[in-house]
């Protein structure tokens, strides 16, 4: 195996790599075995601390949690999806009377905190329910990232599909909505897939305003409990398989719907926002 | 408006914070990033596999459940108890951002086509020679749009640090939020204090890449 940063290795170096990575092997396991140990000896093994956990009627108000949030991100990313692609394609207008308080809206919602927007339609004069204060910040939030997704999408319609539709006589709407859009929209779902993966994560801020969720719950069952370890774990596990589900969704739709060559448009590292303005 | 204007050293010491939480997160994050992006690049198949396990993990995991572990659960098992607040931010902050950190990198990195090293090698460039002036100059231009967005998103993210008690900006607009007509005013006045420092970031890694830009 050679790759830029060294030479395939010989058979005397391959040895040597072995052998690191028995040693590194060896103490990573020790850390781990270390970690378990120490975690008995806190106590943190305990039956009574995971109980709720095995406990029917727990479990259910959990899975009800996670399908409140599942709800909300759903939810948040079809409103984006709306909203993303009417500034996406605003973005895009000929009209700078479209163009400029189109470049606004989704360079401001992007630039700014999720949790401060929430707080602000939370408490603000909107005075939002949690649950709307949550859906509506997830909506401009990824609406903005969505919209920058869109206009990407449609820049990587090759220029001869449009070009071959203004001479066939089409109008800029009917090319827009014919030609351009249908092909952006197949080139962008892995990207919105992934912006899943996203908002999903980014429910858990409603944590901070009690709206309904697997956060919240857990903050429940902790108080009662007094398991914070145990449910943190707990929790993070079920976001982590939620999310690995969906990637792989996102990279089955990749491959089934972009084909083997690399995605045109790159999908947004989870969680991680698209930077911000002037960035893309 | 006002109550901003008569306080406004709260405000300040707020942006402050956010400031802190943002460079000192931002610097952990790049050494243990970077660390990790070696361990997933390197030729030991143990210490990759950690590497993309860590990644695995806490990329799916909500930074707010990570501030849970450091703020809620870590003192149940007699971890961080006395340590202050702003050091328990930075930690759970570079755990998470690390992680795409280390994406960054080792896409940084893989954006080098292996021909160019083996050139090097065949002209007879000695591992260092092929480091320092071939393989990391190319891995470092192809690395700073992607580490810019990341340390953007870092720097919105500090904000869940208001959740757990930190008065940071976010914490310090909640403070001032009051269910007044002057709510908007306020939010935007935070949102601005966001935005300078989102642009500074963004300002700076244009700047480098302008000035890094090479013919290709």
């Amino acid at each position: 195996m050679s790759t830029v940063l060294f030479d395939t290795p010989g058979p005397r170096t391959r040895a040597r790599h072995r052998l690191y990575a028995l040693l590194s092997g060896v103490g990573l396991l020790a850390l781990l075995g270390w970690f378990v140990w120490y975690l008995d000896e806190q106590g943190e093994l305990e039956y009574e601390l995971w109980e709720p956990f095995v406990t029917p009627a727990y479990v259910q108000v959990l899975w009800e949690g996670l399908l409140d949030t599942l709800a909300m991100a759903v939810l948040a990313i079809l409103l984006a999806v709306v909203f993303g692609a009417v500034f996406g394609v605003g973005k895009l207008s000929e009209h700078a009377a479209v163009r400029w308080p189109s470049w606004l809206i989704v360079e401001f919602f992007r630039a700014v905190p999720l949790l401060l927007l929430i707080i602000f339609l939370f408490l603000g004069p909107a005075g939002l329910s949690s649950y709307w204060s949550v859906v509506a910040g997830l909506t401009l939030y990824n609406g903005s990232v969505l919209a920058e997704i869109v206009r990407a999408g449609i820049l990587a319609v090759p220029k001869g599909q449009v070009e071959a539709a203004y001479a066939l006589g089409m109008r800029k709407t009917q090319v827009m909505v014919t030609i351009q859009l249908p092909q952006a929209v197949k080139i962008m779902i892995p990207a919105i897939i992934s912006q899943c993966v996203v908002a999903l994560k980014d429910t858990s801020l409603g944590y901070y305003v009690l709206a309904p969720g697997l956060t919240t719950v857990g903050r429940q069952i902790w108080t009662e409990f007094g398991n914070q370890f145990q449910t943190a774990v707990v929790l993070s596990a079920t976001y982590i398989v939620v999310n690995l589900l969906l990637t792989l969704l996102a990279t089955w739709a990749q491959r089934r719907l972009v084909g083997e060559r690399r995605p045109i448009v790159h999908p947004v590292d989870p969680g991680m926002g698209h930077g911000g303005p002037g960035l893309s | 408006m006002d109550d901003l204007l008569d306080q406004y050293d709260l405000v300040l010491q707020a942006f402050w914070l956010t400031i802190q939480l943002s460079v000192l997160s931002g610097l952990c994050s790049l050494v243990f990033g970077t660390l990790l992006a070696a361990l997933r690049v390197g030729p030991i198949s143990v210490l990759r596999a950690a590497g993309t396990t860590y990644v695995a993990l806490v990329r799916n995991t909500p930074l707010l459940l990570v501030f849970v572990f450091v703020f809620i659960a870590a003192p149940n098992l007699g971890w961080f108890v006395g340590t202050p607040f702003l050091v328990k931010g930075v930690i759970a902050m570079s755990v998470y951002t690390s992680a795409f950190v280390c994406e960054a990198v080792r896409s940084g990195v893989n954006a080098v086509s292996v021909g160019q090293a083996e050139a090097a090698r065949a002209i007879g460039l000695t591992f260092t020679q092929t480091m320092g002036s071939v393989v990391l100059p190319q891995a470092f231009r192809a690395v700073v749009p992607p580490l810019a967005s990341v340390l953007i998103a870092m720097t919105k993210n500090t904000s869940i640090a208001a959740v757990f008690g930190l008065m940071e900006l976010t914490g310090r607009m909640r403070y001032f939020t009051n269910n007044s007509a002057d709510d908007t005013v306020i939010f935007l006045v935070f949102a601005a204090f966001y935005i300078v420092l989102v642009e500074l970031i963004s300002a700076g890694a244009i700047g480098l890449e302008r000035r890094w830009r090479a013919a290709r």
